[in-house]
């Protein structure tokens, strides 16, 4: 879908514009319903044993105690799944645990009781005899050919023979010639980083409730970034056919891509099946950290060739992501996006995907770049500085535009990075003093965004109204964004379109809530059901004044005739068409399916000031701006919102979040108090500048923003840090020991 | 373990509920009552997203058990609201786009209407102090601490 022409110069009414949202109400008086809001009539209680060893045969599990527990009405073990096709194996095997249990909190057993006491006890109740095994939780040591396996024949091809069969799968990237470049370089630096596995996060835990009949016809509510894929994946699982699963996404709260599989839902659908009542299902804070989908962790070598005038000749990044327990870490796209940002001649990337005794990764927003941006802008940022250049003027020097080959293959159409490195340069944070033990740090990131498969259906209702049913759950403003759409395309009042939630039964296939798609093809298939509708206005009014449906155009609002032989005719409303559409042939309606393609890929440029504490190793984040580009800005205030959302969950994970694991494979800190996501007083505001470079492949221009917020950060902050500390950090979290530690060490 | 037997006041309502002696505030709440508003993000006093008032001091209502509510005034977001007239935080959090998802949301209006009625002038580090206590993920928190002294300064001007 191409860019129109005239969006480059149009006076848009409603896009730019911030209304309220149309589901605001709701959500700041109580009444909006999220995952675990729901109640059904004769609802029991779900509840989940999961394994306390990392790694463990399961020998034997005994129900029958349970089972006789007044109350009890269903008990699911894997023996009530039955075979499932290859693709959601590895899925169901996650949600319970078949021959082993391969990380501290896997499912292993679920009950389901007539009240949340007499489940707690009931899951007590059921005996797992297991056969505790060797167990490895770091991404380096699981590589090591003596490491403990977790699977065995699961390594593709592209790993050569003799390494561990941890060691799942290679990928490459890149072109030029690494060696020749870093031969013209006036210096190398080369070095390891590592990241360690973060969540997610989103204050609101998994929750579902499902309700299967003895006729095998299901509904399921539950809290999720794409109930299409929740129904498509819990049918494969459970053997139902997909149009016997009616899934509703209730509202959801927070997602960041962890909320793109399932946990809790197969397992639901099982117990409800066994026990012929609706089962609902809530995780608590502590499963949610041990058993959902956390980021992998990372160790990442770089090494990176610069001339002293700020050139870079060759870059080349070896990338190691574990991604937990199950083949799929984000090192494709940490492989893929490393070096984004810059038009080199030489470079060259390398990824592997490692299995370890963790919980299965999920998405976590721009999965894979953030550690891969953190490692080559931290080495871009030495070389800048050790060279006593600018550290804004060499990514200017050495930046992506229109026309760069990228370094994973593409050449890109227009972009916005050099936009938002000109937008930092003359920004008056960048020039601003600095004080004592202060340091500024600016860092690059990249995110491909994603289209995808996307139903829109329009209806003009008979009073001149207009409803908009998408099939993508809402999770930061959307429904008020695809409202502005449809309204500015119709030309009428924003309050005169309201968008909802379409359940799988309403609309076709719907890609998950991901890749920052949302705004860009459920706007792009919204636009364009607003124009099969008009198409259809203009054919009426065509029809009342008896002329050539070619002689009617649509402008603000009305069907207005046209052209040289159209004739004199008063301007028919929306609402007026809509009036007498009985009359015309019938309900008018739009509706518009597509496989987006065009998302525009986006760019952000991100600096802060920090201040560390040499005495305590604490940090304490000063100032921040996020330069970004939109493409178009549908809603400024929520494409803020994104930039500060993706900022501040990359100071947690730049600070302080951290997965520990002891020696014993169990994760120490399953909770918000230990695992310490940024507070308000953490804070300073986050500045945020929105630069617009229209997306060539969206109507309006727009390009999704979700992700790219999360990348810079990274090394935006270690950057600072480094300047602050007086010494270059590495390793992720900075937390206070490890800045203490390093300033020491020198 | 026989249930107990609790007369308290919620948004202003005489109730009676009975409760199981462990049974915390905010499952009676949202279990007993369908009062949902009040949300359980960790159980565990971390997040905030349960908080209620009692007796106009703010609470994590999964610290408190249901039985602790007997006599005393309970706020929760459903009574935030004087019928269809919104609360001034309510509607500068919906003006400013202070929420993103809305699951933090409740909690944080609960607290930031106590803050509020403590403090009719917090400054920004007042305010963010104050609200330390309830995790927001998605906002990074810039567009509520500013919906709060932004109501802070029409709540003064109008008085």
């Amino acid at each position: 879908m191409a860019l129109d022409d005239r969006s480059k110069t149009r006076d848009f009414k409603v896009i730019g514009t911030r209304p309220v949202r149309p589901d605001g109400i709701d959500k700041v008086t109580g009444r909006a319903k999220f995952g675990a809001d729901a109640t059904a009539p004769g609802m029991l209680t779900g509840r989940v044993l999961r394994s306390p060893h990392p790694h463990a045969r399961i020998r034997r599990i005994d129900a029958s105690k349970a089972e006789a527990l007044p109350g009890v009405k269903a008990v699911v073990t894997r023996a009530d799944f039955g075979e499932v096709p290859e693709d959601v194996f590895d899925i169901l095997d996650n949600c319970m645990a078949g021959e082993k249990a391969l990380y501290d909190g896997h499912a292993v057993a679920a009950v389901a009781a007539s009240s949340p006491a007499v489940a707690k006890r009931a899951a007590k109740l059921i005996e797992v005899e297991y056969e505790p095994l060797p167990h490895v939780t770091d991404v380096d040591e699981a590589m090591k050919p003596e490491a403990p396996a977790l699977h065995e024949g699961r390594t593709e091809e592209t790993v050569p023979e003799g390494m561990s069969p941890n060691v799942i799968s290679r990928v490459q990237f890149g072109h030029g010639d690494i060696e020749a470049g870093l031969a013209q370089a006036d210096r190398v630096v080369e070095r390891t980083y590592r990241t360690a596995a973060t969540h997610q996060g989103y204050i609101e835990p998994h929750a579902c409730l499902a309700s299967m009949g003895p006729d095998g016809q299901a509904d399921l509510w539950c809290c999720t970034q794409g109930h299409y894929l929740v129904r498509n994946t819990c049918a494969a699982i459970l053997g139902m056919e997909q149009g016997q699963l009616r899934v509703t996404a209730s509202e959801i709260g927070g997602g960041f891509g962890g909320k793109t599989t399932v946990f809790l839902e197969p397992v639901a659908l099982a117990l409800s099946r066994k026990a012929g009542r609706p089962v609902k299902m809530v995780m608590s804070r502590s499963e949610v950290l041990r058993a959902s989908g956390p980021t992998a962790s990372s160790s990442v070598d770089v090494r990176i060739g610069m001339t002293k005038d700020g050139r870079i000749t060759a870059g080349f990044a070896e990338l190691r992501y574990q991604g937990g327990a199950y083949p799929g870490s984000p090192v494709d796209m940490g492989s893929m996006s490393a070096f984004a940002p810059y038009d080199l001649e030489n470079v060259r990337t390398v990824g592997w995907d490692i299995v370890t005794n963790r919980p299965k990764q999920a998405a976590y927003r721009a999965p894979g770049a953030p550690m891969a941006a953190f490692a080559v802008e931290s080495a871009i940022d030495e070389l800048a500085k050790g060279f006593g250049l600018d550290p804004l003027e060499v990514r200017l020097k050495n930046g992506a535009d229109e026309g760069t080959k990228a370094s994973y293959g593409p050449t890109y159409p227009a972009i916005g990075l050099m936009a938002t490195l000109e937008a930092a340069k003359s920004h008056p944070h960048w020039s601003a003093p600095l004080g004592k033990g202060q340091g500024r740090g600016v860092a690059c990131g990249f995110w491909f965004n994603f289209g995808g498969d996307t139903c829109v259906s329009l209806n003009i209702t008979p009073d001149g109204t207009v409803t908009v049913s998408e099939g993508n759950p809402d999770i930061g403003g959307s429904r008020a964004s695809m409202t502005m759409m449809a309204a500015e395309e119709l030309g009428i009042p924003y309050d005169q379109v309201r968008t909802i939630i379409a359940d799988t039964g309403s609309l076709g296939q719907n890609e998950v809530t991901d890749g920052s798609r949302v705004t860009f093809a459920v706007g792009l298939a919204t636009i364009e059901a607003a124009r099969n509708a008009k198409r259809e206005m203009c054919r009426r009014a065509a029809m009342v004044w008896g002329i050539d449906e070619e002689a009617v155009v649509w402008e603000d609002g009305a069907a207005r005739p046209s052209g040289p032989n159209a004739g004199e005719h008063p301007p028919m409303t929306l609402a007026e068409i809509a009036a007498i559409a009985s009359n015309t042939g019938g309900p008018i309606a739009g509706h518009y399916e597509v496989n987006a393609e065009g998302a525009g890929v986006s760019f952000a440029t991100h600096m802060v000031d920090v201040e560390v504490d040499r005495d305590t190793g604490a940090t304490k984040i000063l100032r921040y701006t996020v330069f970004q580009d939109a493409g178009k800005a549908v809603h400024p205030s929520y494409v803020e919102g994104q930039f500060q959302g993706g900022a501040v969950q990359g100071i947690g994970w730049a600070l302080n979040e951290e997965y520990i694991y002891g020696d014993d494979g169990v994760l120490q800190n399953p909770g918000f108090l230990d695992y310490r996501v940024p507070v308000a007083s953490d804070l300073p505001m986050i500045d945020t500048v929105i630069l617009e470079i229209p997306n060539p492949g969206h109507p309006y221009g727009v390009r999704g923003v979700g992700e790219t917020s999360i990348v810079p950060p990274l090394a935006a902050i270690a950057n600072a840090v480094s300047e602050a500390a007086g010494v270059r950090m590495t390793d992720l979290p900075m937390s206070p020991p490890r800045i203490l530690a390093a300033i020491e060490n020198g | 373990m026989s249930q107990i037997h609790v007369t308290t006041s919620i948004n202003g309502d005489q109730t009676e509920f009975l409760c199981e002696p462990d049974e915390t505030l905010l499952d009676v709440l949202r279990d007993r009552l369908g009062l949902t508003g009040s949300k359980e993000g960790c159980g565990t006093g971390d997040c905030g997203a349960c908080s209620v008032t009692v007796d106009g001091r703010v609470v994590c209502s999964c610290l408190m058990l249901g039985a602790e509510a007997e006599g005393h005034d309970i706020g929760t977001i459903e009574g935030m609201a004087e019928g269809d007239k919104l609360h001034p935080l309510q509607e500068k959090f919906l003006q400013e786009a202070a929420l993103q998802c809305g699951i933090c949301t409740p909690g944080i209006l609960v607290a930031a209407k106590a803050l509020l009625e403590h403090n009719p002038a917090p400054t920004e580090e007042e305010t963010r102090y104050w609200l330390a206590g309830n995790l927001c993920r998605c906002t990074g928190y810039d567009k509520i601490i500013r919906a709060v002294m932004d109501t802070a300064e029409d709540m003064r001007r109008a008085s």
